[in-house]
């Protein structure tokens, strides 16, 4: 894990919290939209708030995309867990909504989580090398997969 | 807010049903794009040696990664859907905790993540901050 990377998480962890309060925002000023007239979700990204929000959240997908070329899902999805701390500060402080102490505990639980997460390694090593990146690793995923077809016919053939 | 009781009952409704549908997209979702960016390869790495339009060429070639940002977009709008009837403190956290837990599966099941004790004790830390979350 290298300073690059670590500030990539944190794009991760910024860019969801933001992007998804700007969308509540812009949502809450249009008003509840009912199943009956559902292509009113499409029309909300005339909405300044949700069109800001929704730029964001195209950051937070490059940033997300990023990670995911060099850590397991299952690394890299708590780092947007954290972004709930920041979401409940945003909505009690600029949103102006109600945030009880039963949503402080649970969001307290959920950055649990992501402390036990961010303890362990980043990836899964798998037979591809991490280093070798791209051209070799889709080669070396060819020759696993038909080394276990040729494993499972000779089974077949064994029994 | 006309009749409080019964707009309370379709509130909730529609906001749990929102994010139903939205963790199942954001899970299949994700999978498909964790597999993609794996097989295209440390970003990094790749676009110091290669430059980053080879790097946007690879990702946008990626069938899988047009597969996630379908999933992507089912759930998004699901998500604008969910935020216009619940709070944001709601919406957002359940959402995307019970696409945590999902993910834990998934990643375990469909891309053979080492999903050790760590992260399985992470994904219930998280599941008993969703069933707070969503009193």
């Amino acid at each position: 894990m290298t300073f690059r990377k670590y500030l990539v998480l944190a794009g991760v962890t910024v860019f969801a919290a933001a992007g998804d309060s700007m969308l509540s925002h812009g949502m809450k000023q249009l008003g509840n939209i009912s199943l009956h007239h559902l292509p009113d979700v499409v029309l909300a990204i005339l909405n300044p708030w949700v069109a800001v929000g929704i730029l964001l959240l195209l950051a937070f997908f490059a940033a997300y995309m990023n990670a995911l070329s060099w850590a397991d899902l299952t690394y890299v999805l708590p780092a947007t867990s954290l972004g709930y701390v920041l979401l409940a500060l945003i909505a009690k402080f600029v949103l102006h909504e109600q945030v009880s102490a039963s949503r402080w505990l649970g969001i307290a639980l959920i950055s649990g989580g992501v402390g036990f997460v961010a303890g362990g390694p980043a990836l899964t090593p798998h037979s591809q090398a991490k280093e070798s990146g791209g051209a070799k690793d889709s080669l070396s995923a060819d020759r696993e997969t038909s080394r276990g077809a040729r494993t499972r016919v000779s089974n077949g053939v064994g029994s | 807010m006309k009749e409080v009781s019964t707009s309370l009952h379709v509130a909730s409704l529609y906001t749990w049903g929102s994010i139903v549908a939205m963790t199942f997209a954001s899970v299949v979702g994700d999978v498909m794009l964790a597999r993609a960016m794996k097989q295209v390869g440390d970003v990094h790495v790749l676009w110091r040696r290669e430059g980053l339009l080879r790097v946007v060429a690879r990702t946008l070639g990626n069938p899988n990664f047009f597969l996630g940002v379908t999933a992507m977009a089912v759930a998004f709008f699901s998500l604008l859907f969910a935020l216009s009837w619940g709070d944001v403190s709601l919406v957002g956290p359940a959402a995307a905790s019970l696409t945590f837990i999902g993910n834990a599966f998934a990643a375990k099941i469909f891309l053979r993540e080492k999903v050790d004790r760590r992260r399985w004790i992470a994904t219930v830390l998280v599941a008993g901050g969703v069933a707070l979350l969503a009193r």
